[in-house]
């Protein structure tokens, strides 16, 4: 359950943002009311992060917080308290399984087993070639598709064992499986079809 | 069952844009200044005369929140926010509200706003939500390049802005001073209270916290009026209301019902039923995992509404409701949300940071037997020493799905201890 | 000013109140950890919920204001429960390791254990491990034992004011530390001990050593500085153990420098337990009566304009006056405690304190530092400048004194010029924050020794005092015109006038004397911050406790008492006499400095007129009547000071190089010595468990 900071010989001795994530980081910044910039800790954070391969060095906390000119240990606070920042390196395809009961009830642990199978790794590991890193992570709010997982910022819903093998296979392919329901529905609606709004179908 | 007229999200599911031109044909930004130019005190003692009540959990009434904030100004800025942290395990509507419906949470922004004299909205959409983040900055962007907020509001003259602010991973921001707390940059910690947020909130200045469901609901409101709005649903417990339906049913999904909507019929109409029939049923979570969990039984007549559900000794919370047949491992599905608890407990206050984790390894171990008996007493008596007990209310969160176990199916616990107990060699 | 019942006594109290000062104020004691009356609220422990008639739940009476009407139970089955469940939660965690916990003995939570605490555990589960952190060579931490109460996290953040420390993660896998294995770059974070209400940071330099009960107690003075701090002595036997900060809510509140608590291992080693006589070049331990009789024999039918003393910067009060009386019976005008040679001292005493008192500095709304690094030369007053900059409405300005990386002072200040230049023009007016200055309620200057103690020094206290005349420093009862001094004795000395007699010579003349051979006899008294090398053939007293610079270079060494050896009297900088007082015996032969001199008076011949130390202070008072007015303070009187004149262009710079090797005590301590490796060179210590 507990996450890892990347040991010291991982971690690169710097950090910048590139040019285009830089000017990112400016706009991002003015969100926020004047000397307010604090405000602004987590969505750099998350930049740095896309731009790092998904994963958080210290060395990209340190530039984020003299970018926002906070203490650095008020930044690791935040990098370490909240999930989705990575501490240490993941593979390509980050697969966030949701275990929680809502997703548990119908499933989940299919999803897990299928991962595992396919993979030949357990939760919390990284595939040999880096390609995949599989946690287990709690409810990500997509409950009445469940059971589903996540894949870097796609959700991936209505699975079975089946259909969650066919989205790694995929992915490992390289090509981009649809995201949301695999089961043939288009979102929340009944999958046997909306009971309500139906004159709301169409483009109307 | 509500007429999809009086239905609110009409692009719930999405098959229609979600973008401004679907939100206009759908009725949103339809002359919203004719709304502002009542006044912000009108717009306050409409949404109070529908008898609007939270929809991100605790039901507060939503037109009285608005009016703690402060009538005069100081000069300085105050905030709107709203609480898109969606995060209640079984809660999954306000995504819905912003993939497929951001425009109405904007709108409903610039109303709110308006009506409790804010400067701007920041709305905190929890990080996972990526796609959604995306749409509602989009519809966001399309607001200001239509004049629709910003400078000049819908041309009323009025100043106001709308920003959309990311989470990162963690529950506990859906309470709202942690959520504060995490818009500020720093860890999502709930305050101690008071003070209260209408005094002191996002950089110290007044502030309100709505849910997006809230918010969204308030410009139809104001169009169909608040007699329409409390015409539906039950006294004090009115309107529609978006459910999520979850768990083992024929056909999980979300819907929007008129409150009060018995909770058996709500299921066997929209979800197709209890998975194997209703006499399958063994239990269901009502609001979201932090509510108290109620048997068949009570499952058979309740109404879906804050006050049949309190009665019940459980709640309405999300309105997120979670199905149980008889095929379900209860001890396991309650020991799996211990879990979730002890993972989002912010760690800041002791009996959550402690107490939390405790309950869940009881749990664990009552999923297999390997316990005595007299735990079960041991571990109610926890969870009352955490409930009520803490900064915010994560704390009873974790303490209720609990005491609802034990509640209602207490003996089946104990037969698990009883057979493991049988099962082992006797001892010498 | 609401009234509220508090089991069932009504009381009324100030509107800002919190239930739980209410309650102390009606002697009710509500059980907390996390609440300390110096920190923010953090309300985290919830050791302190109580019962409010009303809501639902307890309440947090550490953060709940008072309102008018409350009725609170602090004892009632509501609270009771509460209580006793936090209790549970914290020591299901808590490792079972009190028999080897430094804390034990003066443990809160042991304490509050016992009181609410179950006579067993029912927790059945593994208990929590967390590895230990690294916090620096003064920290030892043991994190397993961490309630997480956050009182070291806000006292780094808020009183030490480097904001280090945090909580890392989150639920029960939080973790209390820096994160990245560095030590906390504070001379405040041995306070970090005394906040921590469990074993999880205790004093590494004590570890293992004692238990509380076993430690007999003396309230004392310190002298690393010149601030006074007010502390506790503890030893066993007659070796001391530790030293802590004691009340004093004027000058130290409840806070303690790291020099001052960290050096005491100093006190035993390098001591000068013996007389010593230079025979053939070196050094001989020698009887006390044959030290005597060597340096009578180089007094005897000697000129006492060719003699001359020194006073140290840790000498007492009583040393100084008697060494002071009998230089002055032999006829000696060269008598100086002024070591670092500042341009200062004379009659009229405000010209040389720090008039507005170090709680005075809460009062100020402007600063102007002048030469002096306050963090390194006397860092709680540096920490009292924190706590009013910390409210708001603060506008400081400094020139010189800071430097290089070290120029962090924990709070925001203008860097206005770094030498006389900048001085001159605020004097003159020309300068930008003369207007702050004018514009200013209650203005204040800090002139540190880095400013008068230089060869202009006179003129520039003269520009100073027109600063301070020119912008409303002293007014009413205001007078804001301070003076930093960085040694304990400085005050006291020149209460006494241990100062130049008529056509008599200061330090500098004492020395270049010295070396030109117009000098032939200097009494060191604890004075070791002059230039040895510079002191040419004369024959040199040393009388202290250290084997230093000035008993390297002593003919003969008359073996002294430290300040934990001695009833004794310190005058600080704001000019507040204290006393201190004796927690062991000096080592060996050593002896009470005082009574070395009237020892050696008899020895001449010339007794002093005191056979007791009773007798000597009441002496002491008839000569300085100041000197009796113990924990006094009050602005000194004004008048003229300083000699107008140029000043040159050279910087003013902080004489405090090393903040850890200040003196002969410190350079005496392997503790400071590793400090100084880690701080000044950034040398990490090895090893970062245990």
């Amino acid at each position: 359950m507990k996450r890892v900071p990347a040991p010291d010989d991982q971690q690169p001795d710097s950090f910048a943002f590139t040019a285009e994530n830089a000017a990112k980081a400016e706009q991002i910044i003015a969100k926020y009311p004047p000397r307010r910039q604090a405000s602004a800790v987590m969505p750099l954070l998350d930049l740095a992060q896309r731009q790092h391969k998904n994963w958080l060095p210290r060395a990209a906390m340190n530039t984020v917080a003299e970018m926002l000119d906070m203490p650095r240990i008020r930044v690791y606070e935040v990098a370490t308290f909240y999930t989705m920042y990575n501490l240490a390196p993941v593979g390509e395809h980050f697969v966030q399984i949701c275990t929680t009961t809502p997703c548990w009830l119908r499933g989940s642990d299919d999803v897990v087993s299928a991962c595992k199978n396919k993979l030949g790794i357990d939760l919390g590991e990284t595939t040999a070639d880096g390609k995949f890193t599989v946690i287990e992570v709690e409810c990500l709010g997509a409950c009445v598709n469940a059971p589903m997982m996540q894949v870097n910022d796609d959700y991936f819903e209505d699975l079975t064992a089946d259909s969650t093998a066919a989205v790694l296979d995929a992915l490992a392919r390289g090509d981009k499986p649809k995201v949301g329901p695999q089961g043939g529905r288009h979102t929340t609606e009944p999958s046997g079809g909306p009971t309500t709004l139906t004159d709301f179908m169409g483009d109307g | 069952m509500l007429r999809d007229e009086d239905r609110i999200f009409t692009n719930l599911y999405g098959f229609q844009d979600w973008g401004l031109d679907g939100a206009r044909k759908r009725g949103d930004w339809d002359n919203t200044k004719a709304i502002l130019d009542k006044g912000p005190d009108a717009i306050v003692d409409e949404i109070k005369a529908s008898g609007l009540r939270g929809r991100g959990g605790a039901g507060f009434p939503t037109g009285l929140k608005w009016s703690f904030m402060p009538k005069e100004s100081d000069g300085k800025p105050t905030y709107l926010v709203v609480n898109a942290d969606e995060g209640e395990p079984g809660t999954c509507k306000d995504r819905e509200l912003m993939r497929h419906d951001p425009h109405k949470l904007v709108e409903g922004c610039l109303i709110a706003g308006f009506a409790m004299r804010a400067s701007a909205a920041y709305i905190y959409i929890r990080g996972e939500f990526f796609i959604e983040a995306n749409n509602l900055e989009a519809a966001v962007q399309q607001a200001y390049d239509a004049g629709l907020i910003g400078p000049d509001a819908c041309g009323s003259g009025y100043s106001f802005d709308v920003f959309v602010h990311r989470g990162a991973g963690a529950y506990i921001c859906g309470e709202e001073t942690a959520l504060i707390e995490s818009l500020e940059g720093k860890k999502g910690q709930p305050r101690l209270k008071p003070p209260f947020p209408a005094g002191v909130g996002v950089w110290g200045r007044p502030t309100t916290v709505n849910n997006v469901e809230s918010i969204a609901v308030s410009p139809t409101i104001m169009r169909r009026g608040a007699n329409w709005f409390s015409g539906l649903g039950r006294e004090n417990n009115t309107g529609t209301k978006v459910f999520c339906i979850s768990g083992h049913v024929e056909q999980p999904c979300n819907v929007e019902e008129e409150m009060s909507i018995p909770l058996r019929e709500l299921i066997e109409k929209h979800a197709g039923g209890v998975r194997g029939g209703w006499d399958n049923l063994l239990a269901i979570i009502p609001g979201g995992s932090s509510v108290r969990m109620l048997p068949k039984s009570i499952c058979d007549t309740v109404l879906m509404d804050f006050d049949s559900l309190a009665a019940e000794k459980s709640g309405l919370g999300t309105a997120a409701v979670i199905v149980m047949d008889k095929s379900t491992d209860l001890v396991r599905a309650i020991a799996r949300l211990s879990k979730f608890y002890a993972h989002e407990s912010c760690g800041q206050c002791t009996p959550c940071r402690e107490g939390t984790g405790w309950m869940w390894r009881i749990m664990e171990r009552l999923v297999t037997g390997e316990a005595d008996v007299a735990e079960i007493d041991m571990l109610l008596e926890v969870s009352t020493q955490i409930e009520g007990h803490t900064i915010c209310a994560l704390g009873d969160a974790a303490a209720w799905p609990i005491q609802g176990l034990m509640r209602h199916f207490r003996p089946m616990v104990e037969e698990r201890i009883m057979d493991r107990k049988n099962k082992q060699p006797a001892a010498a | 000013m609401p009234t509220l019942t508090i089991d069932g006594q009504e009381i009324e109290v100030e509107a800002n109140t919190t239930v739980l000062q209410a309650a102390e104020e009606l002697g009710i004691q509500i059980p907390r950890f996390c609440y300390h009356d110096r920190l923010s609220i953090a309300g985290n422990c919830r050791m302190c919920l109580v019962e409010m008639e009303g809501p639902p739940k307890p309440i947090a009476s550490c953060a709940m204001p008072v309102g008018e009407g409350m009725v609170i139970h602090t004892n009632s089955e509501v609270a009771i429960k509460a209580r006793k469940g936090a209790m549970e939660f914290l020591l299901i965690n808590h490792p079972l390791d009190c028999p080897i916990c430094d804390q034990g003995g003066e443990c809160d939570l042991q304490d509050q254990a016992v009181a609410f605490g179950r006579g067993d555990s029912r927790y059945s589960e593994h208990k929590r491990a967390v590895k230990d952190k690294y916090l620096g060579p003064l920290i030892a931490t043991s994190m397993t034992r961490c309630i997480t109460c956050t009182r070291c996290i806000r006292f780094a953040t808020e009183i030490a004011g480097v904001e280090e420390l945090g909580a890392t993660f989150r639920g029960e896998e939080t973790e209390i530390g820096t994160y990245v294995e560095e030590a906390l770059t504070s001379e405040l974070s041995g306070n970090l001990v005394d906040v921590c209400p469990v074993g999880a940071l205790t004093n590494q330099a004590y570890a293992f050593n004692a238990r509380p009960w076993e430690l007999r107690k003396t309230e004392s003075i310190d002298v690393h500085d010149a601030v006074g701090c007010n502390i506790r002595i503890d030893c066993r036997g007659n070796e001391v153990l530790r030293v802590l900060p004691r009340l004093h809510e004027d000058v130290n509140e409840e806070w303690l420098g790291d020099r001052s608590r960290y050096a005491v291992d100093g006190l035993g080693l390098q001591r000068l337990d013996r007389p010593y006589v230079r025979v053939d070049g070196k050094l001989k331990p020698a009887s006390w009566d044959a030290a005597f009789a060597a340096i009578k024999a180089r007094m005897d039918g000697a000129d006492g304009g060719r003699m001359a003393a020194i006073a140290g910067d840790m000498a007492d009060v009583e040393a100084m006056l008697a060494l002071k009386e009998m230089f002055t019976a032999l006829g000696s005008p060269n008598l100086d405690c002024r070591q670092d040679g500042a341009k200062i001292g004379g009659k009229h005493r405000g010209g040389y304190i720090f008039n507005s008192s170090i709680a005075g500095i809460e009062d100020a709304d402007a600063i102007l530092l002048v030469g002096t690094n306050p963090r390194w030369e006397a860092t709680l007053v540096n920490a009292r400048i924190r706590k009013r900059w910390l409210r708001g409405g603060l506008a400081v300005g400094v020139i010189g004194g800071v430097m290089g990386s070290n120029d962090d002072l924990t709070y925001k200040y203008d860097y206005l010029g770094a030498g006389p230049a900048t001085l001159t023009e605020i004097a003159d007016g020309s300068h930008a924050f003369a207007k702050v200055l004018a514009d200013a309620e209650r203005p204040m200057i800090i002139l540190g020794s880095g400013a008068v103690a230089r060869d202009d020094g006179a003129a520039v206290l003269d520009l100073a005092r027109r600063v301070a005349e020119q912008n409303g420093m002293i007014s009413g009862d205001w007078n804001g015109f301070n003076i930093l001094h960085r040694a304990a004795s400085r005050v006291g000395g020149l209460d006494l006038g241990f100062l130049p007699g008529d056509d008599g010579r200061d330090v500098a003349g004492i020395v270049a004397g010295a070396g030109k051979g117009e000098i032939d006899l200097v009494w060191l008294l604890g004075a070791d911050e002059i230039d040895m090398q510079a002191l040419g053939q004369a024959f040199v007293v040393y009388q202290g406790h250290h084997g230093d610079a000035g008993a390297h270079r002593a003919d003969v060494i008359l073996p002294g008492a430290a300040y934990t050896e001695k009833d004794a009297t310190w005058v600080n900088t704001e000019g507040r006499v204290q006393l201190g007082r004796r927690a062991a015996y000096p080592p060996g032969e050593a002896r009470e400095d005082w009574s070395i001199l009237r020892a050696f008076s008899a020895v001449l011949d010339q007794p002093l007129p005191y056979d007791s130390l009773a007798q000597l202070r009441q002496h002491m008072v008839e000569a300085v009547p100041s000197l009796g007015e113990v924990d006094e303070v009050g602005p000194g009187e004004m008048g003229a000071m300083g000699v107008a004149g140029d000043v040159s262009a050279a910087p003013f710079e902080s004489p405090v190089a090393d903040y850890y090797l200040a003196n002969a005590i410190c350079r005496a301590s392997a503790v400071m010595a590793d400090s100084s490796r880690l701080y000044l060179n950034g040398e990490e210590a090895t090893g970062t468990d245990g």
